[in-house]
């Protein structure tokens, strides 16, 4: 009965993971393009959340989980234009301390938009309940989630690998120089990229709404996970950042089962683990000064 | 050497005085015909939410003072911050007591932070109000003479909630589960759970320490119904609460779910038809006293929303120290204890008045279980709960669902 049940824990890591991947896929892309340490990558996933508890109120769930990403991702437009642009060329750490600004910009104007206290999101009727398959207990809405997950990672890897679009990023993030030598201007991309990954964001912050709390500091909570998934998996690898989101997920839902206590902590010592062994993460490119 | 040109040591100069001038209104405001009382609260964090209503209330309170005068002829000023954590709590009381001059020291709900505070009362020998912090500790074996407390503490809520379900026939014999926070206040109330348990004939079969910063409950859930008990019980604070009950409605577990801890805006939070169960408040806006209603409609006039439980306490609070300073003509600490100590009655806007018990420094005052309206039952968001009749019964002493001396080890 006890494998049973860290199955059971495994599994449920999976879906968690893959509610991760959301959020940490569009941190890894734009550093992976850009160069760009994006630590306000939590405040498009709380403006995604905020925005759709607001359009839900008026348009119902379904309408709400489009928009919302919708909306955020033309606020990233403006995000890259205004901001971001003039840090391409710059040092990390000046991008590091735009973005940390911007992060707490946010979380206090949602503060003095929506007010200190949470609001409150539920999950639409149709999908609450739990399903059994087999002797596993799921959520029906986590699986729901999972569903989306996968069908916009698919969607991103089609981009990604068989677009022409696709190819020139994917350039891009191994060979940026070559790339403008061959006359290819990486700004509309770069652009686009930001767009896709802080509408991810507000996509699994608009899907999560529901089953957590969405108050101001929601962002904050999220970008330390997504940092070490990212980290873990390795920069400028597609399939990295998907394995260690899955690999975060079930680590920590192990940990749970054995030592519950050590649950949250359990993450970062698997990342403290991993680089020590692979300081370029887990499928990550190669980094010249630790190899 | 660095060459400064004449122009711009003008212009630094000019941008200095400019500046400190935006810093001049708090000096101005530093009187000393005012009563300044330091006010901590936590404004951040898994408790942000309640912070902000205790400010709220405290304020509304220090408005109505000093609306009526003031006390003894001298408005009040109540400086309130963030307390963040417990380490800032307490550096921030030190810098109230020695800088900014405060009488004494209010607030606080973070029963961690509240302990840090009262390190700093005692080892300044000033007086604090404690009046949010709910962990028995704080009145028990970490209690001093220079804290009193106001919210009603663990043993209380357990007491409450403990009694409805014993009534409900959910005690005896019934297989518990508890979840519980990991810090001073989830300890205290698991504590008192399992006395309570041990004492009334329920079983406990679990129990998962959960750490304050858990978004995601689903690997505790699934060994709640690995475990299968008759009950699922939270030992949680803050909007934990709120995450637990949302997703535990997500997962649709067959078993009741209850509480020993849970504030009106995190139930609030959690949206109508999430939250059920019994749980514990020790005041809530519905309640039909003319006096609490006085207040309620005051308050939603101010702020435009009803006032949480925390808005309430933080409003009486301020009063019964208004009173206090009244009463002694002084703000002495010395005097105020010695006043507080001989027990006082006050009007905590509840069918009871309360005091302070002179042994443990703990306001006596009623509470309250309430269970959740059905769905579509609530006139409006803030409407979704029933308040169950107040305990102890009207003529049973208030110390009787109190702390006995056997249980607290407190020696002031």
């Amino acid at each position: 009965m006890q494998f049973g049940f860290l199955l059971e824990q495994v599994v449920n890591g999976l879906v968690l993971g893959g509610y991760y991947l959301l959020i940490a896929l569009g941190l890894s892309l734009i550093f992976s393009v850009g160069g760009i340490v994006n630590l306000a990558h939590g405040a498009f996933y709380a403006l995604g959340a905020y925005a759709s508890v607001e359009i839900t109120k008026y348009l119902g769930f379904g309408p709400a989980v489009v928009l919302s990403p919708v909306a955020v991702a033309l606020l990233g437009i403006l995000f890259e234009r205004f901001i971001l642009r003039r840090f391409y060329n710059a040092d990390p750490i000046l991008s590091l301390l735009v973005t940390f600004g911007i992060a707490m910009v946010t979380e206090q104007a949602i503060r003095i938009v929506w007010g200190p206290s949470p609001l409150s999101a539920s999950i639409p009727p149709a999908f609450r309940g739990s399903v059994f398959l087999g002797d596993f207990l799921f959520s029906r809405y986590r699986l729901v989630i999972l569903l989306v997950v996968a069908a916009v990672l698919l969607a991103v890897w089609l981009l990604l690998h068989k677009t022409s679009f696709g190819r020139v990023v994917r350039a891009g993030i191994q060979r940026p120089d070559m790339v403008a030598a061959l006359g290819i201007r990486l700004q509309p991309y770069m652009t686009a990229i930001v767009m896709l990954g802080v509408g991810m964001a507000a996509l699994g912050g608009a899907f999560f709404a529901p089953i957590t709390i969405v108050h101001p500091a929601m962002g904050a909570e999220i970008i330390t996970v997504a940092f070490v998934v990212v980290v873990i998996g390795g920069l400028g690898s597609f399939w990295g950042v998907v394995i260690a989101a899955l690999l975060v997920g079930v680590v920590r839902g192990v940990t749970i089962h054995f030592v519950p206590a050590a649950g949250e902590a359990s993450i970062y010592i698997l990342m403290f683990l991993v680089l020590l062994v692979r300081p370029r993460g887990l499928l990550g490119e190669r980094i010249e000064k630790f190899e | 050497m660095i060459r400064t040109s004449r122009r711009t040591l003008l212009k630094a100069g000019a941008a200095f005085a400019g500046a400190s001038t935006i810093g001049f209104p708090a000096i101005v405001y530093g009187q000393s015909d005012t009563i300044k009382i330091g006010h901590l609260t936590p404004l951040t964090g898994f408790l942000g939410a309640l912070g902000a209503y205790a400010q709220l209330g405290i304020r509304m309170a220090e408005a109505e003072i000093n609306a009526a005068g003031g006390v003894m002829g001298r408005k009040l000023a109540v400086t309130s911050e963030d307390s963040v954590n417990p380490a800032t709590a307490a550096t921030k009381a030190q810098r109230m007591l020695d800088q900014d001059g405060v009488a004494f020291l209010m607030g606080e709900i973070n029963s961690a932070s509240a302990l840090t505070i009262m390190q700093v009362a005692e080892r300044n020998k000033r007086l604090f109000l404690q009046i949010g912090a709910r962990s028995d500790a704080l009145r028990g074996k970490n209690c001093n003479r220079f804290t009193f407390h106001v919210d009603i503490p663990s043993t209380v809520m357990v007491n409450a909630v403990g009694k409805a379900l014993v009534r409900e026939n959910m005690m005896k014999d019934k297989k518990f589960y508890t979840l519980t926070a990991d810090y001073i206040f989830g300890h205290d109330l698991a504590r008192a759970a399992k006395s309570f348990f041990d004492a009334n004939g329920g079983k406990l079969i679990g129990d998962e320490l959960v750490a304050t910063d858990v978004t995601d409950f689903s690997p505790y859930l699934l060994k709640v119904r690995q475990a299968k008990p008759d009950v699922v019980c939270s030992n949680l604070a803050g909007n934990q609460v709120t995450t637990l009950v949302k997703q535990y409605a997500e997962f649709g577990l067959p078993y009741p779910i209850v509480g020993f801890n849970l504030n009106t805006a995190d139930a609030w939070a959690a949206g109508d038809g999430n939250l059920s169960g019994t749980w514990p408040t020790v005041w809530y806006h519905t309640s039909d006293l003319p006096a609490s209603k006085t207040f309620v409609a005051n308050f939603i006039r101010k702020n435009g929303k009803p006032p949480e439980n925390h808005a309430w306490i933080e409003y009486v609070s301020l009063k019964i120290m208004a009173h206090a300073i009244n009463e002694t003509k002084s703000t002495d600490t010395e005097n105020l204890i010695a006043y507080l100590e001989k027990e006082p009655e006050f009007d905590i806007l509840k069918g009871r008045k309360g005091y302070f018990r002179y042994w443990d420094h703990q306001l006596m005052q009623e509470a309250y279980p309430f269970t959740v309206k059905s769905k579509g039952k609530a006139r409006d968001q803030w409407d979704l709960l029933e308040l169950g009749a107040a305990i102890p019964g009207p003529n049973e002493s208030l110390e009787s669902i109190e702390l006995t001396k056997v249980q607290n080890p407190c020696a002031l």
